[in-house]
């Protein structure tokens, strides 16, 4: 039964191109009244461009009516749970947009000088400071624009750091339970990558990683609680291990919204990781706006963070450029600015009662899940689980019914996909993961829905391996697609 | 009947040896074409390329992932397989004989012996799952 009311307007919509009609337009222009002036000979005729080809004449209404047309085929936040794991898909409170649209600091430019941008810099001050106190850490910095852009900081900083002491080593340990952007994000910084094997309960092999820690080893990167959800009870030991040949410890931060308030990574041997403003502190995500990766670290690699740091020059707030064994910048000017500004003010607005509460509200949620579906779905590790569960498609399996066709199922129950075949140690994945913003209603109805997708898998698996029935298209092709890329539209 | 032949040699990263005296042909398994799904790019090195045993040879993307072919073993590249650029399905249909990579002139022929026989790779695959 489908319980969530969807009032999905499908329309046929056809594409602007299709629309365009010669010599309409959106928006008229008044008679010019100065001297016309030829761009070709301004520019450079090189600069300027004759026609489009194919380019669609529409007017006002009809763009407007296009786009908002597409935006009902959307899925959202706003609508409803989004259980996509790994990602905290949670909602953005309306008050950190009202914060960020503040005038001064809505309009506030990059190159305004210091003088009359301390409102700004104060914001981005304590922000920091926020961050190194949830943390755990010494310092913060802003300035990488998203998670895997902060990975790449966080382990330029270890090899600078390395570096310094003689030998910037080779390889970076990385737990087969890790986030997918970290094997890229070693290679990238010029290390090999050794994976370690997780234990049958999920956890790093403490036994193994002993053995393979030499001193070629610059890092080990983890993900703490880790793909799984699970938290890596071993993680002082672990630390312990790698400090003792030298080597350190990074953290991927994207986790963080099962420990904020609870646990800090800074008081469990982690030398630096990075948060993802746009996953734990509820700022938007994906296409809803610009992500923000900030990377907080221990003393030791303070000196090696990106220029330009803020200083405390008296009563005010500087720039320090002068800064020797900096890595340099990472991004331009100061960072994703907008993103900070939410990011504070929702930290100011919970306090930290408020965000230890977010933590234990994230883990009550995704306990629910798991304690309600864990009798329709196989759970692969049984370890606890924190912010998010992971159960596998091996009891549909047998009837032809795989995750993704679950995921396809699940949108027709009006949700959106939880993630799909990740982590890789688990084959045919189902991870999700509430957050602590939905309801006991909407998880409630969420259950309801994966409880009828089984039933369904059980009587009747055609319609499962078909779905999705109730949007507008079912099933791309994605071979054809991929193997015969049709990249522009061309008129009949 | 197993569909692994007898008389190629094979590899932990699923690809596998014909020996033609000192000319090798080079593919990926059945059991690889099946992991990956369906085939959709296949990227193959210039004739003339050298390639140390375990260096990237190529790499094959299909809908779900994109992994790396393994060079077998050393030697030189002397011809690709250029129907798949255009046609990559065919390592879905017939990854074992049509749809081989390339061929590659053999600097050491004691390299083969690190590779499995058809039985070992069976078994091995067997236990990998």
């Amino acid at each position: 039964m489908i319980t969530k009311v969807r009032p999905h307007l499908s329309p046929n919509e056809r594409l602007l191109f299709e629309r365009s009609s010669p010599g309409k337009v959106a928006y008229q222009l008044p008679k010019l009244d100065v001297p016309a002036v030829d761009p070709g000979r301004v520019l450079g005729s090189e600069n300027v461009r004759a026609d489009i080809e194919g380019f669609p004449e529409v007017s006002e209404v009809e763009t407007i009516r296009h786009f908002t047309r597409l935006s009902l085929w959307n899925y959202a936040i706003d609508h409803g749970m989004y259980p996509l794991g790994s990602c905290s898909m949670k909602y953005n409170p309306r008050v950190n947009e009202l914060v960020a649209r503040i005038d001064g600091l809505a309009w506030a430019h990059p190159y305004q000088p210091e003088r009359l941008a301390q409102g700004s810099m104060e914001v981005m001050a304590r922000l920091e400071a926020a961050l190194a106190e949830i943390t755990g850490m010494d310092a913060v910095t802003l300035q990488p624009a998203a998670g895997a852009h902060g990975e790449l900081t966080g382990i330029l900083l270890i090899r600078a750091l390395l570096e310094k002491r003689g030998n910037p080593r080779k390889k970076i340990l990385i737990p087969d339970s890790a986030h997918g952007t970290n094997p890229a994000t070693a290679v990238l910084a010029g290390y090999t990558v050794e994976p370690v094997r997780s234990t049958s309960a999920g956890m790093l092999d403490v036994a193994a990683l002993e053995g393979i820690v030499d001193p070629d080893v610059a890092a080990l990167m983890i993900t703490n609680p880790n793909t799984l959800g699970v938290f890596e009870e071993n993680i002082v030991c672990v630390a312990e291990i790698l400090h003792a040949k030298g080597a350190l410890v990074y953290m991927d931060g994207a986790n963080m919204n099962a420990l904020m308030g609870i646990a800090r990574p800074g008081d469990f041997g982690v030398d630096a990781l990075h948060l993802n403003l746009h996953k734990t502190f509820s700022t938007p995500h994906g296409g809803g706006g610009p992500g923000a990766g900030p990377v907080a670290v221990k003393k030791a690699l303070e000196p090696f963070l990106p220029v330009p740091r803020l200083r405390r020059a008296g009563k005010k707030w500087a720039w320090d450029y002068q800064r020797k064994h900096s890595i340099g910048r990472v991004r331009a000017f100061y960072g994703n600015f907008g993103v900070f500004v939410r990011a504070l003010a929702y930290i100011l607005a919970h306090g930290g009662p408020g965000l230890r509460n977010v933590t234990l509200d994230a883990v009550l949620n995704a306990n629910y899940i798991r304690k309600k579906l864990e009798a329709y779905f196989d759970l692969p590790y049984p370890a606890p689980n924190m912010h998010e569960v992971v159960f596998s498609d091996e009891r549909q399996a047998e009837k032809g019914v795989r995750t993704g066709d679950l995921a396809k199922r699940l949108i027709d129950y009006g949700f959106h996909p939880y993630t799909v075949s990740f982590p890789l140690i688990v084959p045919g994945a189902l991870m999700i993961e509430p957050t602590e913003t939905e309801s006991k209603h909407e998880l409630d109805q969420f259950i309801d829905a994966m409880i009828a997708i089984a039933g369904e898998v059980e009587r009747d698996p055609e319609t499962v391996r078909a779905a999705p029935h109730g949007t507008r298209t079912s099933r791309a092709d994605e071979v054809t697609a991929a193997r015969k890329p049709v990249l522009r539209w061309k008129s009949a | 009947m197993s569909i692994y032949p007898k008389n190629f040699r094979y590899t932990r990263e699923h690809e596998w040896v014909r020996v033609d005296g000192n000319t090798v042909t080079i593919g990926i398994t059945d059991h690889a074409q099946q992991e990956l799904g369906d085939i959709v790019f296949v990227d193959l090195p210039k004739t003339g390329t050298r390639v140390e045993q375990g260096g990237t040879l190529g790499s094959v993307e299909s809908v779900k992932a994109v992994s790396d072919v393994y060079a077998p073993v050393s030697g030189e590249v002397i011809e690709i397989n250029q129907a798949l650029a255009t046609a990559p399905e065919k390592l879905n249909a017939d990854p074992h004989g049509e749809a081989w990579l390339v061929k590659m002139r053999l600097s050491a022929t004691k390299e083969l012996e690190r590779l499995l026989s058809a039985a070992d790779y069976q078994a091995y695959i067997g236990a990998e799952k």
